[in-house]
């Protein structure tokens, strides 16, 4: 999960990490007050996670709160490449001197991670990588040994610091990796890290990713997440593994890759058949009891777009005769409420038996097909009706 | 011959009383592996009847080798324990640790990884969140079925375990030397690239399956790695190719973030080496029956 920047910020202040005084404001008015606070000239954020705030005129100076009220009217509500704006950050201003890059970040190219830093910061860090990439250092970091000061400075010196400026920077790299680990992030960065006219090292902006199969080991249910998408809420409640898609054939599958795989056969079947996309991801994972087959199902009838069902299982673990027992009962679970077609795909263990127990029930918006393409098809085909 | 695992490997099972790992020993040994024992620090010294054999259970990985000669151990551990129990395997310097454990913190998994390397890479480590490795008719070392297809000449490298079913089914009539399922998630133990190379290598393996999936460039390396060093005969399935970025697809590692690690961008990696992608998994099967028929 991404943290929107006035997350980082908090994040850094806890860890030492020096960074402005930052409040958040929902409304114009919040931001008024928060302004009023911190005093003097603030800068209006746009909280969003997404690149290019400053060019789509989500960042903003007010040199009081009655301007800051005025720019966070502006700001709120702003569709930044799609994310719309519910909330800014009111940080205080700063007059900065020169502007550094750092991150640290997972390599899983190299399985380990890797520092990037540059002391020409405050620009697109992806340019400059392209442009200059001997103005970016990229150091490896052993994950067991991780960032010391005798590290910090390499990567500084590397990043092209001077002594005297690697020495002010370098407790701050040790801090910030204190960050990456201890919060199971995947990505750390600073973009950009300043000195001030006063010879401060301030981090003005941060981007930190948590490691979601972390979460069990830290303490974050107050944190602001993003607004998900109604079924996707309905699927997490109910434990299930569900992206909404922009289509209309509804797709339940085990296994990460095979469902994956279901959704670009859908999508080239749907080729033949009027364009039609698959509506969703959903894996049922490995015990397909009828419970979450029916929590499935639940989701994906209850999305208005889907037009047909593609229900594609291979039997690993799993036996067909369980995965057809748990259609069955899901469909006499859910009663009239199921009222668009289904196409099973059964393959694998015990799928004589999971065949036969579809084909005695004889559902009348249930087709079994044999193989995973030619149910694709059909399903394409009948979400084109 | 096959590849990492075969007729003489001696398996234990760290987290064997565990519901999922009794579970899976007993699918492995009706499956015809060598389980010769458990690990669990609390239950040592104890034994387990299992599909009509007692298996003793040890304290430690160390333990069980002295005592057994087990060569491979098999983790059904939870997250939170993965780290450890991999630790244990590498100082144990047993020769293969396969990591079944699904949702590992991707910090836990570096660590392991980078105190492999530290230790001089004794250890081979498949997974982890992955099915495992199986050499049919030979030994099964996971949680892949053991029937769906006998011993053949295709080696199989899969990221995705469903997958590596689907794919070992679709060709069941001709059979496997050996398929592993290398896992989904952002640091693994054996790549594609360290799975083709031994397959190169393997007398058995007449020509050879890559599954790949969006995430990361294990792809685009194991293309290159290819071009370089494969005279056998490769056909690759990428997965994903609908997936949107940003989105996370079920496994860990399954995330396309902005240009990089997108199915297009694998499958042309591939091609671009001479290596024929096929659209659908049956597709794919149908590209490596042309290649055993010309064989």
């Amino acid at each position: 999960m991404d943290l929107f920047e006035y997350q980082a910020r908090d994040l850094f202040e806890k860890y030492q990490v020096p960074v402005l005084q930052g409040m958040i404001a929902d409304t114009p008015e919040e931001a008024e007050a928060a302004a009023a606070k911190i005093g003097g000239t603030v800068v209006v954020k746009a909280q969003v996670k997404t690149g290019g705030r400053g060019k789509a005129g989500g960042v903003k100076v007010a040199h009081s709160p009655a301007e800051a009220k005025e720019a966070a009217a502006r700001i709120l509500g702003l569709d930044i490449k799609g994310h719309v704006v519910k909330r800014v950050m009111i940080a205080e201003g700063a007059k900065i001197a020169k502007e550094f890059y750092f991150s640290v970040l997972l390599d899983r190219s190299n399985r380990t991670f890797l520092s990037l830093c540059s002391v020409e910061g405050g620009m697109d860090i992806e340019q400059l990588a392209e442009e200059r990439p001997e103005a970016l250092a990229r150091i490896p970091i052993d994950a067991v040994k991780g960032i010391d000061s005798a590290k910090a400075l390499e990567i500084a010196k590397a990043g092209g610091f001077d002594d005297e400026m690697a020495a002010k920077v370098a407790p701050i790299f040790v801090k910030l990796y204190e960050v990456f680990k201890k919060e199971d992030t995947t990505l750390v960065e600073v973009n950009p890290l300043v000195l001030t006219e006063d010879g401060k090292i301030l981090a003005l902006d941060g981007k930190v990713s948590f490691d979601d199969n972390a979460e069990f080991r830290h303490e974050r249910e107050d944190l602001e997440r993003d607004a998900l998408d109604p079924l996707e809420a309905k699927a997490k409640a109910m434990d299930l593994n569900y992206v909404k898609l922009d289509g209309e054939v509804g797709i339940i599958g085990n296994g990460a890759g095979l469902v994956m795989s279901t959704l670009d056969v859908v999508a080239y079947a749907g080729q033949r058949h009027g364009g039609v996309k698959p509506a969703n991801f959903l894996d049922i994972g490995g015990g397909a009891s009828a419970e979450v087959m029916a929590a499935g199902l639940d989701v994906i009838l209850n999305d208005p777009q889907v037009k047909s069902v593609f229900v594609n299982v291979f039997g690993g673990i799993t036996a067909c005769d369980a995965v057809a027992n748990g259609i069955v009962g899901a469909l006499a679970k859910l009663g009239s409420a199921a009222s668009k077609p289904l196409v099973v795909r059964l393959d694998g263990n015990n799928v004589t038996e999971g065949r036969k127990i579809l084909a005695d029930a004889n559902h009348p918006l249930v087709t079994v097909v044999e193989t995973m393409d030619e149910a694709a098809d059909k399903a394409a085909e009948l979400a084109s009706k | 011959m096959a590849i990492f695992l075969d007729q003489n490997s001696k398996i234990i099972v760290q987290g064997m009383t565990g519901s999922e790992g009794m579970k899976h020993t007993q699918r492995m040994l009706k499956g015809g592996s060598n389980i010769v024992g458990g690990v669990n620090p609390r239950k040592a010294g104890e034994t387990v009847e299992v599909e009509g054999k007692t298996l003793p259970i040890f304290g430690s990985v160390a333990d069980a080798i002295r005592e057994t000669g087990a060569n491979v151990t098999v983790m059904f551990v939870p997250p939170a324990f993965a780290k450890a129990a991999m630790i244990e395997a590498i100082d144990a310097e047993i020769e293969l640790a396969v990591a079944i454990t699904e949702g590992i913190p991707v910090h836990d998994s570096a660590e392991a990884w980078a105190y492999n390397v530290s230790k001089g890479l004794k250890t081979r480590i498949i997974g982890p969140n992955c099915p495992g490795i199986i050499s049919p008719g030979k030994s099964n070392a996971g949680i892949t079925p053991s029937d769906i297809t006998g011993p053949g000449p295709i080696g199989l490298v899969s990221k995705s375990g469903t997958l590596t079913y689907q794919m070992m089914f679709e060709l069941r009539d001709i059979g496997m030397s050996t398929a592993i399922g290398i896992g989904g998630d952002p640091v693994i133990g054996t790549t594609h690239i360290d799975a083709l190379e031994a397959f190169q290598d393997d007398p058995d393996t007449k020509a050879i399956v890559l599954i790949g999936e969006i995430g990361g460039d294990s792809e685009e390396k194991a293309a290159a790695y290819i071009k370089e060093h494969v005279t056998k005969p490769v056909v690759a399935y990428v997965a994903g190719f609908t997936a949107p970025e940003g989105k996370t697809m079920g496994h860990a590692g399954a995330i396309v973030s902005g240009s990089a690690g997108t199915a297009q961008a694998k499958k042309e990696a591939f091609e671009a080496v001479g290596v024929k992608v096929g659209k659908t998994p049956s597709e794919t099967a149908a590209l490596m029956r042309e290649v055993i028929s010309s064989l």
